[in-house]
């Protein structure tokens, strides 16, 4: 008890619990009207109280599912169903964390380059800058199907339309990190990779890549979060054939919530394990250069 | 005919304008200079006095716009291409993500020396500033001081000539510095190189020097230059003696001097 008291993990329960709670009484207020609207069909009038909460907590297709009806379906479409199956939620995943795994290595690669190019040439920065914001102030619903469109016209489909989706959103804080990354050398670094007579290439791989580093893992942290993002966009307009898009997609045409949020739920522990992933990465590589503890 | 021996520094008429946004702002003017190999010379003034520009000017970090400049007979930009000098910065500059021993590889793994020959090199320089035994901590785990020598190893890694210091031990404490100028000392005799240093504590300057430069700003130019009677053989010590007092009263009358408007 004294343990939990001092440490972190009663808070975050506490917390925890006041969510679950609020989620329950906010799945029997939403789901109120319905469940009145069917006794009254049904003419049944002698219902208690407790039958009417547990009636609004468990029915077919609520407006907001409960906690438990939510973990039961991932239970089922996670576990009991064998990964490979079109109803199961890992096999679904799966293509779409494949493409979310290649638009984001591919924007983080996109987002290098600019950035090396953009230090190293000034009317590249000039004439660039602007576009690159610019590509970031469309909406992605809007261009996603577009692109989809265009690619599916040129022969290619499945995968790498929506990694290129993926790509489009996450190289963007890639370029943005490392182009203040790069440049984050104090003036007395730079000089005295002068007084050594340094080539550019000495100076941009034994000063300004190491430490433009800690910029790039935050950057890569909010890559890969959008990247996923995009890649769930980008099964949208595909007519729901596969990836946690066309669960949600289905299950809204269908009015099937508990498949919705189940997919919902899905995507955010899939992209939370991508930030622990590319932080643990973070983590292993600035203790080997030398970063406290 | 005399024996003539080139001298590491040489400068005439040397003059810097810098054009900022409001006009021009000379930094350096009509600076003459002879610096010989194997001394040990102190450039003293208030701030904004360009001592500091002039060290840039010398290790080719700035351009000068007037006169002519030569380190070791030769412009400063082929020196620098030479390497024919160590820089010591007001700050330590050391990369954190590298131990002590790879900072003080670093020009030498630029320079495309041979490992074995590094190694020996890092444990030469690093012993010479009584850092042996901390080649594999890193920057952070060291004290300011401690972090300073590294970057005066750093600066004496590949055997240059000559030694360019700019307030090395600015940022340090008064017991530190002292024990680091008793140090350097003894690593300019041990090394007999040509060390320009750069200061504004007139105790430092007396102290460490066989040559004072007093400048003084607006325009910065040289208003003084002062040869140090002191022996070479110097105790900490030896800053109470009247000797060494006639030459603080000296820098200190230079640099009073120049503050007045009728020089």
């Amino acid at each position: 008890m004294q343990g939990l008291r001092d440490g972190k993990t009663l808070p975050v329960l506490i917390v925890l619990l006041a969510l679950v709670v609020i989620w329950y009484l906010g799945a029997v207020w939403l789901n109120t009207p319905w469940q009145l609207d069917t006794y009254q069909r049904k003419s049944v009038s002698d219902w208690t109280a407790t039958q009417f909460v547990t009636d609004t907590l468990n029915q077919n297709r609520p407006v907001l599912p409960a906690p438990h009806q939510v973990a039961a379906e991932m239970w089922k479409t996670i576990v009991e169903t064998a990964p490979n199956s079109k109803r199961s939620l890992l096999y679904h995943a799966w293509i779409t964390l494949s493409s979310t795994l290649l638009g984001f290595v591919m924007g983080t690669g996109l987002g290098i380059g600019l950035a090396v190019a953009i230090l190293n040439n000034k009317a590249i920065d000039r004439s660039l800058m602007p576009w690159i914001i610019a590509s970031q102030t469309i909406p992605i619903l809007a261009i996603a199907p577009m692109i989809i469109v265009v690619l599916n016209a040129v022969g290619l489909s499945g995968l790498i339309p929506k990694a290129l989706i993926s790509t489009y959103l996450s190289f963007f804080p890639v370029v943005v990190g490392m182009v203040k990354g790069l440049r984050s050398p104090e003036a007395m670094q730079l000089d005295l990779m002068h007084t050594y007579n340094a080539s550019t290439a000495q100076t941009f791989f034994k000063l300004r890549w190491p430490s433009a580093l800690p910029y790039l893992f935050a950057s890569m942290k909010v890559a890969v979060a959008i990247a996923l993002v995009g890649a769930i966009v980008g099964e949208l307009p595909t007519g729901a054939v596969a990836g946690l898009g066309a669960r949600l997609l289905s299950g809204s045409y269908y009015g099937q919530t508990v498949q919705i949020w189940s997919a919902l739920f899905t995507a955010s522990a899939v992209a939370a394990g991508l930030v622990l992933l590319v932080g643990l990465a973070e983590r292993l590589t600035l203790r080997r250069m030398g970063a406290r503890t | 005919m005399k024996q003539t021996t080139v001298p590491a520094i040489a400068a005439e008429k040397l003059g810097l304008t810098f054009a900022t946004n409001d006009g021009p702002v000379a930094a350096l003017s009509d600076v003459d200079l002879t610096i010989s190999p194997g001394e040990f010379v102190s450039f003293i003034g208030p701030s904004g006095c360009g001592k500091t520009t002039l060290l840039r000017v010398i290790a080719d970090l700035e351009r000068p716009t007037a006169g002519t400049i030569a380190v070791n007979g030769m412009s400063p930009e082929a020196a620098r291409r030479k390497r024919a000098y160590g820089y010591v910065f007001q700050a330590p500059a050391l990369f954190p993500w590298r131990t002590v021993a790879r900072n003080v590889a670093l020009p030498l793994e630029i320079e495309s020396m041979g490992r074995a020959e590094i190694a020996a090199r890092v444990k030469r320089t690093l012993d010479m500033v009584e850092l042996g035994g901390f080649e594999q901590k890193f920057p952070w785990q060291l004290s300011g001081g401690m972090q300073q020598r590294v970057s005066i190893a750093r600066a004496l890694a590949f055997d240059a000539q000559l030694l360019l210091m700019d307030e090395p031990f600015g940022a340090l404490d008064e017991i530190v510095r002292d024990r680091l100028n008793a140090q350097l000392l003894d690593l300019w005799r041990q090394t007999q190189m040509t060390i320009a240093f750069v200061t504004h504590s007139i105790p430092e300057a007396v102290y460490l020097s066989t040559k004072i430069i007093v400048m003084s700003p607006r325009p910065g130019r040289v208003t003084d230059v002062i040869e140090s009677t002191l022996p070479l053989e110097r105790p900490l010590d030896i800053r109470e003696t009247p000797e060494f007092l006639k030459i603080a009263h000296r820098v200190r009358e230079g640099l009073r001097a120049g503050h007045s408007y009728e020089v």
